[in-house]
């Protein structure tokens, strides 16, 4: 192992150009997928409390008597993914309105009756807060007789979750096309040594090397150009991180959230998973010219 | 394995042909050779020298026939095993074969390190080795810094420092002169003396004549004299 360990740093020494750009390379790459992967936290951070002030208003006609309402709001209660109802009565809704707009009070003046119909505000429980759970919901309430219309800021969560699921989309494409590309660039690189090496591979193979023993500090130089090109492009991401979230602390409020960086877990996860890229780059190389 | 196989035999050819193409490189070769024999494989460019030797290594595949290293036949065996048949060679290439990049050390190490030696070994045996061949104080040289007859000699300490059974010579002494061939063949015949078999191929007569030993002529393929040969025709042994 310690022998090819120096073989392997001896290779990438005595073809450092080579090397160099194959790092640079899935830097890059990882540059900007963790990026992605960093909007995404830090975006999840931010939605995830919008998501749990989600509540459905339900409309009730106006010809609901009161007595009817505590049975309604039972059957509301027994269906899936409630948390609480509450219900707010015309009145109640009409003085709140009322507080809200103090200072267009005049508005107020020549109403003749309230207009405002009697309503349940429901929340949810955090399972059933997402598009599709809410979407089933509003379709129940709606079929009640009692009521007239539900409203649960269809338009805003439906915008933001495509809007979620189009970067997501875009973040796992270009994810993709970038592990393509560093992995091509590594199989290349380890292709071009082993060119460069061929004799004395061949001269290897004679003197009755093993293939394993011949392969060993490819394998190897392919997991440092690997892990090396991960931590560059996190330290990268980590200079724009800081730089970037210095600018943001100073215009926001520190209350509304704050930006942080990658887990360690997903730190590491990074630096496998460009290891990884390396290492199958250099077999696919191995697999090609060791035939 | 063959049944009834001679026992002082260690490389045995049965009704050898091997083509490229349409061209013939060899044709029908039985040949026998014995433990610690010293052959010369002799005949002019083309004859089909390299290529016999070629197929004992497994540097090429037979287009017919057998050819069995210490009873195991060649055609059946596994691409795994090819590195363990080539540890019992040590092969001496009319070019050297040796790699520019790496110090003289390092391209006589090689042979030790694939076979999983210790670092304390190598050093060990590659000093002792370069001692045997006169090279010692050339340890840490490039071989391109190195004369033709320096390099050939570290070719043959490469050869030789697995103590392998069976040593292979392809024109060792073609481009030297008379002073290092002498040299040269003094070296292979130190290790045929150490119980060493040595194959070597040349169309030197002068050197056959001078060193002694079996001799087989080659001409486009066909062997045209065996003088010690032993038979082994007997096809029902394969």
């Amino acid at each position: 192992m310690i022998l090819n360990s120096k073989r392997a740093i001896q290779d990438i020494l005595d073809h450092r150009f080579l090397n160099a750009v194959t790092i640079i390379t899935i830097a890059i790459s990882i540059l900007i997928v963790s990026a992605f992967a960093l909007f995404f936290v830090n975006a999840n951070e931010i939605i995830n409390p919008w998501k749990k002030g989600i509540k459905i208003m339900v409309y009730l006609k106006p010809d609901v008597s009161e007595i009817k309402i505590p049975e309604l709001k039972r059957k509301i209660q027994g269906m899936d993914g409630i948390q609480d109802v509450r219900f707010i009565s015309k009145n109640e809704a009409f003085q709140q309105l009322k507080k809200q707009m103090r200072r267009q009070s005049s508005l107020f003046e020549n109403l003749k009756e309230n207009p405002l119909p009697d309503a349940f505000e429901i929340r949810l429980i955090a399972s059933s807060q997402n598009q599709e759970k809410v979407e089933m919901l509003a379709i129940r309430l709606e079929s009640l007789p009692q009521v007239d219309e539900v409203e649960y800021g269809q338009r805003w969560l439906r915008r933001f979750t495509n809007f979620f699921n189009l970067f997501r989309l875009t973040g796992y494409t270009m994810g993709g096309i970038f592990f393509m590309a560093a992995l091509l660039i590594v199989a290349n690189t380890i292709r071009l040594v082993l060119f460069s090496r061929r004799e004395e591979i061949e001269i290897m193979r004679l003197v009755g090397a093993t293939d394993s023993f011949i392969k060993a500090p490819f394998y190897i130089q392919g997991l440092i150009q690997g892990a090396f090109g991960g931590i560059i492009g996190l330290a990268a991401l980590f200079v724009i991180f800081m730089f970037i979230s210095s600018s943001v602390k100073q215009g926001l409020s520190p209350t509304l959230f704050t930006i942080r960086f990658l887990s360690s877990g997903a730190f590491c996860g990074i630096i496998l998973g460009s290891t990884f890229v390396g290492w199958i780059g250099c077999y696919l190389s191995l697999k090609q010219f060791l035939k | 394995m063959i049944n009834g196989q001679n026992k002082s035999s260690i490389i045995r050819m049965f009704h050898v042909h091997k083509n490229y193409g349409a061209k013939k490189a060899l044709a029908n070769i039985t040949l026998d050779i014995s433990k610690n024999e010293l052959l010369f494989i002799s005949g002019p460019s083309g004859a089909g020298k390299t290529t016999l030797l070629k197929l004992l290594y497994l540097g090429e595949k037979v287009s017919e026939g057998q050819v069995l290293i210490e009873g195991v036949n060649l055609s059946r065996i596994s691409h795994k095993r090819i590195p363990l048949l080539r540890r019992k060679f040590g092969i001496i290439f009319q070019d050297y074969k040796l790699i520019a990049t790496k110090t003289v050390f390092d391209n006589i190490a090689i042979v030790l390190e694939a076979t999983g030696k210790k670092r304390r070994f190598i050093e060990k045996k590659v000093k002792s080795i370069l001692r045997t061949v006169g090279m010692e104080e050339n340890l840490h040289s490039f071989p391109p810094s190195l004369s033709g007859g320096e390099q050939q000699r570290i070719a043959i300490a490469r050869a030789v420092v697995g103590n392998p059974k069976i040593i292979l010579a392809d024109e060792p002494t073609g481009n030297l002169d008379e002073v290092y061939a002498d040299i040269i063949i003094k070296l292979l015949k130190k290790f045929h003396t150490r119980g060493a078999t040595v194959i070597i191929a040349t169309h030197d007569k002068d050197l056959i004549r001078k060193t002694g030993g079996r001799v087989i002529h080659l001409n486009q393929g066909y062997m045209q004299k065996q003088p010690n040969f032993k038979s082994c025709s007997d096809d029902s042994q394969l």
